[in-house]
């Protein structure tokens, strides 16, 4: 037998004919079939017991209910809570990306501390430890004034832990991040004698009269403006968006009117010259429960005509006239402040401004009106019993200078803290700064002067969740949990018309080695002892929230939030604390400060012809929590092409630069330079050159970092003469081809 | 002038030409017996690699991570199946049961069994989940509710998963190295045939037993089941 090829070719003919009879080919088809469709890097969701966590977000001061979704122990889905009043089961895109933030790769592990320019692990114990010892080192010294806390809150136990310590420790430098709350507290406060909370009920409101705030762009409690607007549609309501730029609020009012940037509290004046003028202001409301009308009036009616309002602010003397009727002759009219998201305060002569045509049209404390929200009154902890190095502390005056002869109206002026920590180049007036929930290195106008000014603190104690900014330039970090992992109190979000808590609880173990800031408050209490020490009676901070909350702590577990239900505003002949128990248009302070005049952007025009204004969008957050990596996916090539940030401006502008749409550029203000590209659009006034807040960090993870510039960089403040706040809206800009 | 062709054959004629004829003719008997032999050889060796050989190759074989007796544990209970193998609240299926359930019995040895210890000692006290290796579990891209099958269709465990309940050990689980299925899936016949309801999983067991039980059987795009009945 000789085997050849042909031998070869029929036993490879039978095995075909062989295989053929057997299950392998079409066995292999069908797995390769498979193979194909499952790879392993495919999500696959996981699959165990679903439960639902009923809690609060706190990510943006909006105080929204939640209802967090678990399979088995893992947080797969946040949605809005059904019937919170806040938000009735919406949710904004911020709050759906929150698990990101949970298991996401920015957060911090562990505590750290800074050696030799670097971070290093250390225990708990340690970092404690080593942050009381130099508490109590500057105490013998009889330097507790030189402590102080950055909060992005003043409110709520956390918060009010904070400012606590401090202040039995001996110091009274507890700062709060500015906001528009800061000007809305004084303009209250000087013509309502009231500490309250702005409230504006917007829902109810038929003809709402914003002035520049971003209702739909995550200003006051985003859900919460959401569904008022939904509710427009059904009610007949109607939104008058003035703005220089078309932003999403704008394009979704009934009328857009764009005004140069600065000018709104003219324009407010302006409109109630024209109501006064036609006597279309609530006269029972201005002859019973007011008083000064008669010198304000003079005021408007002098230097405020259509005519000349219309040269400053570039509206027509018509729209004035128009918007004056419309607002006046609207049932339930409102007045809304605040720029974008309100995260600057704004000039108080122009909250002022706006103020006073809610008072003029006598909406204040009614249906769809201005409401002034007391606190909650639920905080109330034993007196605090201060020893005499304390006491002696506590008489120096604050590091920012707010309270003093200089700066009597404002509570906190974090915008003055690089002026103040830099006036001495000898001298360090702070030995030691807490940094809560805030990122004021990216987020406060003029981030490269409060790097320089915060470098040179010798212990700079942070405790974000998150390596950001500020934190990247901490001595020590002290992880706090996240909101999915702790307990925490929300009060009534900022704007919102009535009285209310919200209860954030973990909705799963911390998942890292951190520690709830109230936690740590309470232990560097204790490591302290004597008169510290005795000022925190509690075991832990939950033992805390619950002994505070007191009854209302089973109905906060149960439903998620507490609401003042007998809540009702005062009669109108009881609302107001002021000297003549009534609302004051005008008196000695509100004189005091001296006449409505326009806030001027930092910088020479002459080299810097633009202005800059920034702009807020629901896609980007701007404050302590940046945005997470779902939320950077929906920002729209409009305003972001891979890592480049586009600047809005008019044809017109573009045409005198010379500038194409989509060219990159290079946008030059006096506090830096950045590389952009250019966007044209006629949805912004010539000019101007707009810039979204949010982008640019250069902390936090490699989804956000990196990508466009950060506005706070290019930004500075403009120190408000009535307050001392940062009045500024924007800042001389030169924009260059690159 | 000659072809190519007529260029070989006069080659070929030429080297056979001193060949004698009747060697040639003995010489191809011999082949053809050959030709045969090796045909036969390769198909029966196919026949062996494909019907013995490439299951083995195919499939891959653990052993469970913990001894289990089924037919112990279901005479312990009242509810039979139910009992470990529980509907939730919400009307989710609990599956196989968590570490929680075991410990209700289990957070002391019983018995002598070594797997009794060894469960005890490494998941118990460690407070560890047993890995179990699901036989049935269907691939990620089938929504499989239970309770559409059990508690509204009322099916018996048995129509699917056999007598597994009546088992006293846990059999070493096969994986496809190629699809990475259970081999549950495809059946253990190589060949796909089953003979009870509960020998294979595949998409045709569930699609005929939906046209039986006429479930679905609206769809427009197939004018049979829709596919979104289990492919959500």
């Amino acid at each position: 037998m000789k085997i050849d090829r042909r031998s070869f070719l029929s036993f490879v003919i039978g095995g075909a004919a062989g295989t053929a009879l057997t299950p392998l080919p079409w066995k292999l088809t069908d797995d390769m079939s498979i193979w194909s469709q499952m790879w392993p890097w495919t999500p696959v969701p996981a699959k165990g017991e679903v439960t639902v966590v009923k809690s609060a977000c706190t990510l943006c001061p909006g105080g929204c209910g939640i209802s967090v979704r678990k399979v088995d122990n893992r947080v797969v889905k946040i949605e809005g809570l059904e019937g919170h009043p806040v938000n009735d089961g919406g949710l904004c895109t911020l709050g759906l990306a929150g698990h990101q933030l949970l298991y996401g790769p920015r957060r911090i592990k562990t505590p750290l501390k800074k050696v030799n320019g670097r971070f290093v692990a250390v225990s708990w114990e340690d970092a404690l430890a080593e942050v009381s010892e130099k508490l109590a080192e500057l105490r013998t010294k009889g330097e507790t004034h030189t402590v102080a806390c950055i909060s992005a809150s003043d409110r709520g136990t956390v918060a009010e832990l904070l400012e606590r310590f401090l202040r039995v420790y001996g110091s009274r430098n507890f700062i709060r991040m500015p906001s528009s709350q800061d000007a809305a507290e004084v303009a209250l406060y000087l013509t309502q004698g009231v500490r309250a909370m702005p409230g504006f009920d917007v829902q109810r409101s038929d003809f709402v009269l914003s002035f520049g705030s971003g209702l739909l762009d995550g200003w006051g409690s985003p859900v919460y403006l959401f569904n008022a607007h939904s509710q427009w549609r059904d009610s007949g309501g109607k939104l008058v968006q003035i703005e220089p730029r078309l932003s999403r609020t704008a394009a979704k009012a009934d009328q857009w009117v764009p005004i140069n940037p600065g000018t709104e509290g003219a324009l407010a004046l302006g409109i109630a010259g024209e109501i006064i003028k036609e006597s279309l202001y609530d006269e029972n409301f201005v002859n019973k429960h007011s008083s000064g009308f008669q010198e304000w009036k003079q005021l408007v009616l002098g230097g405020f005509s259509p005519e000349i309002v219309s040269k400053v602010t570039g509206v027509p003397a018509s729209v004035i006239t128009d918007l004056a009727r419309g607002f006046a002759r609207a049932k339930r009219p409102l007045a809304t402040f605040g720029r974008g998201k309100g995260t600057s305060p704004g000039s108080l002569k122009e909250v002022l401004a706006v103020h006073f045509l809610n008072a003029l049209v006598g909406n204040l404390g009614q249906e769809g009106g201005f409401w002034a929200v007391p606190e909650p009154e639920y905080i109330e902890w034993p007196e605090l019993e201060m020893d005499q190095t304390a006491s002696i502390g506590t008489q120096q005056g604050r590091i920012d200078g707010a309270g003093s002869n200089i700066y009597t109206h404002a509570r906190y002026l974090a915008n003055r803290l690089p002026e103040a920590l830099l006036a001495d180049p000898g001298y360090q007036p702070l030995q030691v700064l807490f940094i809560s929930e805030a990122n004021p290195a990216y987020s406060l106008p003029g981030t490269a002067a409060f790097k320089d000014a915060i470098a040179k603190i010798p212990m700079k104690v942070s405790f974000s969740s998150y390596l950001d900014e500020t934190a990247e330039l901490a001595d020590l970090v002290l992880p706090n949990h996240i909101y999915l992992e702790r307990y925490e109190d929300i009060p009534a979000p900022f704007g919102y018309p009535q009285p209310i808590i919200s209860l954030a609880r973990p909705v799963t173990e911390p998942q890292l080695n951190t520690m709830h800031t109230g936690d740590v408050v309470i232990q560097l209490a204790k490591a302290l002892g004597g008169s510290i020490s005795e000022a925190f009676p509690w075991d832990s901070y939950e033992d805390c929230l619950e002994q505070t909350l007191g009854d209302k702590w089973d109905s906060l577990m149960e439903e998620g939030y507490w609401v003042d239900s007998e809540f009702e505003s005062p009669q109108l002949s009881e609302a107001f604390e002021t000297a003549s128990e009534k609302f004051e248009f005008n008196n000695r302070e509100i004189s005091a400060l001296g006449n409505y005049s326009l806030v001027k952007p930092d910088g020479d025009e002459a080299f810097f012809p633009l202005v800059l204004i920034p702009f807020d969008t629901m896609r980007l957050w701007s404050g302590y929590v940046g945005s997470p990596p779902f939320l950077v996916k929906s920002v729209g090539d409009t305003l972001l092409q891979k890592n480049d940030v586009l600047v809005e401006i008019n044809s017109a502008t573009a045409a005198s630069l010379g500038l194409k749409d989509g060219r990159a550029a290079v946008l030059t203000t006096p506090k830096g330079n950045a590389p952009v590209k250019v966007r044209v659009s006629e949805g912004i006034m010539p000019g101007l050159v707009a810039l979204p807040r949010g982008l640019g960090h250069t902390a936090n993870d490699r989804f956000l970092a990196e990508k466009g510039v950060n506005y706070n960089r290019l930004a500075g403040p403009v120190e408000d003469g009535a307050t001392g706040h940062d009045a500024a809206w924007g800042i001389r800009a030169r924009l260059t081809k690159a | 002038m000659s072809t190519v062709d007529e260029q070989a054959r006069a080659a070929s004629e030429k080297d056979e030409g001193h060949v004698p004829e009747g060697v040639e003719e003995k010489k191809q008997d011999g082949s053809s017996a050959t030709i045969i032999l090796f045909f036969i050889l390769g198909f029966i060796a196919s026949l062996v690699v494909g019907w013995v050989v490439f299951p083995k190759l195919l499939y891959s074989s653990k052993p469970q991570p913990v001894a289990f007796n089924h037919l112990m544990h279901n005479d312990l209970v009242d509810e039979g199946c139910e009992s470990c193998h529980f509907f939730r609240e919400d009307g989710s299926y609990s599956g196989v049961p968590s570490l929680d359930q075991c410990i209700d019995c289990h957070e002391e040895v019983q018995g002598e069994s070594e797997a009794e210890e060894y469960f005890v000692t490494e998941y118990v006290q460690k407070g560890r989940e047993v890995p179990w290796l699901v036989y049935s579990r269907q691939p990620p891209c089938v929504f499989f509710p239970h309770t559409a099958h059990v508690l509204k269709a009322g099916m018996d465990c048995v129509t699917c998963h056999g007598d597994i309940g009546e088992s006293e050990s846990l059999r070493p689980y096969q994986q496809n190295r190629i699809s990475r299925y259970s081999r549950d899936i495809w059946g253990h016949n190589i060949a796909g045939i089953a003979r009870n309801s509960w020998d294979r999983m595949k998409m045709d067991d569930c699609a005929a037993c939906h046209r039986r039980e006429n479930v679905n059987q609206n769809s427009v795009q197939t004018e049979k089941g829709g596919c979104f009945v289990c492919h959500k």
